[in-house]
């Protein structure tokens, strides 16, 4: 561990010691269990339970939740959520978690790893800060829709309202309606892919990503240009979509490509630790 | 409507309001007023006293221009429910009124009535016994005081003064408000507050007097009104809602047959319809206007 944190240090990777709440936590191939972040929980996807949250506070609601994935259950349902906000954060571990229902703002936010199922509809700001995982949504989904995601599949099978994907740092957006005015707004990396319109001032500034569009697009945004669909794309966004059930209705090598025109960069490729070693 | 405003008290505790619309009758009107606010209560030895004499000259007032009272409610020491027989002009009455000291007319209209004091949605709905109003419609909010005082002056619903039966709620800024507060001052039109809430329904009142539908008023005020918002308006036979073209602030929608339910958060529709049903956001510039 001391020399993988003096590596880290080295490498300019830390320049500073967190303190108070902040946990650095460093990863170590020595470790029986490898890496488990510091309230991720071993599991048994077999293992189910379920409760119904109908009268239960949002506090309540999560606490159980953890309460389950403590004592080993990876299947875990939840009946009634009734829109209540801030549903299912933060979760850290390998999970199948199932709401029967519908959910407000802010919904499975900060997760990495679970594969979650929402019958229902989803409010504002849903998986936010997605890690990994999978979250599908039957029915629609809100505004700035997995604003901010850096990895996994988030799927709505529905409409979307605006700023879909808002800097969105990684992973899959799937919407299978229509999406709304501002989506991908600085995207950074990453795809999405909207089987139905798109609202106007699609991709604004976006610096990287791609999206896809089976509908029409009612405006592109500052430095969003049209892309080359190659054939790689269209295979791999018909295999995206067979995996949630999902089907381009003119057809995957019909789809729009949406880039970054890369005429707003007044940057470099380093990121800040990098500039460290190189300067 | 008072379990949806409940639902949403974590969004603003502070004050409630209630616009509701019962069936308009052509030869009555109703009057919700208030002739001081709940904190005056605590102050002042002569309130009491005062408040019956505010009453009092408003009775007086209306006998002057041939309002008849054909009902009056107290519903709080100083606010009251009055059904009026009046075939004047609605200005010059509301006018008339308000030059009392202290007093405010909520609503006035043949459907419209509008009811807002401190507190929650149960306080306000609790204390104005609202539980067996029978109406079509209904419109209200749910406020947190962030650049105004915690009043009932302050609170929303906003009525289209002098406009008989609109009523907005509001959720956003508007940036030009002082422009459009300009405007309309200069076309005669008064505003008992400075909250652009009120402006967007003195706005769309003005539209509607100069003989346009709702939906075009509505929808030029997409274009007209600068800032980011979602607002909702109801008149006695209409209920409508615009949502700017950035699209940033909130609203929810159900709609069937039978019923149209939209809020800021889904948790107060789905405190009127626990079973699951299907809601989605309107999207950027969408106007919709319902028809009863």
């Amino acid at each position: 561990m001391a020399t993988l944190e003096q590596n880290s240090f080295d490498q300019g990777l830390h320049s500073e010691q967190l303190r108070g709440r902040t946990q650095q936590v460093f990863f170590s191939s020595e470790e029986e269990e490898n890496f488990l972040y510091p309230y991720g929980y071993e599991v048994d996807l077999g293992n189910r339970a379920e409760f119904d949250a109908a009268e239960m506070e949002i506090s309540a609601i999560n606490k159980k939740i953890r309460e389950l994935m403590q004592r080993g259950h990876g299947h875990i349902v939840v009946k009634n959520p009734s829109a209540k906000h801030s549903l299912g954060v933060g979760i850290l571990n390998r999970l199948n978690l199932d709401f029967e229902g519908s959910l407000g703002y802010f919904g499975v936010g900060l997760i990495d790893g679970p594969n979650v199922r929402i019958s229902g509809r989803v409010g504002w700001s849903c998986a936010e800060n997605m890690m990994s995982g999978t979250v599908v949504i039957e029915n629609n989904a809100g505004s700035t829709f997995g604003a901010a995601i850096r990895g996994g599949d988030l799927v709505c099978k529905g409409d979307v309202g605006s700023r879909t994907g808002i800097d969105q740092k990684g992973g899959t957006i799937i919407v299978g309606g229509r999406t709304g005015a501002f989506s991908g707004f600085m995207m950074q990396r990453g795809r999405m892919i909207v089987l139905g319109d798109a609202g106007k001032n699609l991709g604004d500034s976006m610096y990287d990503g791609t999206i896809f569009v089976g509908g029409e697009i009612e405006s592109l945004g500052v430095d969003a240009v049209p892309g080359e669909l190659s054939d790689l794309d269209a295979a791999w966004i018909e295999r995206k979509l067979e995996l949630y059930g999902l089907e381009a209705s003119n057809g995957a090598a019909n789809m729009k490509k949406i880039v970054a025109g890369r005429q707003l960069w007044n940057y470099d490729n380093l990121e800040p630790s990098e500039k460290k070693i190189v300067l | 409507m008072t379990s949806m405003l409940q639902s949403l008290k974590h969004r603003g505790p502070d004050s409630t309001g209630f616009a509701m619309y019962g069936m308009p009758s052509q030869n009555q009107m109703v009057m919700r007023f208030k002739v001081a606010e709940q904190e005056d209560l605590n102050s002042g030895f002569e309130i009491h006293q005062q408040i019956k004499d505010r009453k009092a000259s408003v009775d007086s007032r209306l006998k002057e221009i041939d309002a008849t009272i054909l009902n009056q409610e107290s519903v709080t020491e100083y606010a009251f429910r009055y059904t009026l027989n009046h075939s004047g002009d609605i200005r010059r009455l509301a006018d008339y009124i308000e030059d009392i000291e202290d007093a405010e007319i909520l609503s006035l209209g043949t459907a419209l009535e509008l009811v807002k004091d401190l507190g929650d949605a149960n306080v306000v709905s609790g204390q104005y016994d609202l539980g067996g109003f029978v109406g079509s419609h209904a419109i209200g909010h749910t406020r947190m005081a962030t650049e105004s005082d915690v009043d009932i002056r302050s609170a929303h619903p906003y009525w289209a003064y002098p406009f008989k039966d609109i009523a907005v709620v509001h959720n956003g800024q508007l940036t030009n408000y002082w422009n459009w507060r300009r405007t309309l001052d200069h076309r005669g039109h008064r505003f008992m507050s400075n909250c652009d809430s009120e402006l967007i329904a003195v706005y769309l009142a003005d539209k509607i007097d100069q003989g346009i539908d709702l939906q075009p008023a509505m929808e030029a005020s997409l274009d007209e009104l600068d800032g980011v918002f979602t607002y909702v308006v109801a008149t006695s036979d209409q209920l409508g809602m615009a949502k700017d073209v950035m699209a940033a602030k909130p609203m929810v929608l159900y709609e069937s047959d039978e019923f149209v339910a939209l809020a800021s958060e889904e948790v107060a529709i789905r405190s009127i319809f626990p079973h699951e049903i299907k809601t989605f956001d309107p999207y950027e510039g969408e106007v919709r206007v319902w028809q009863r």
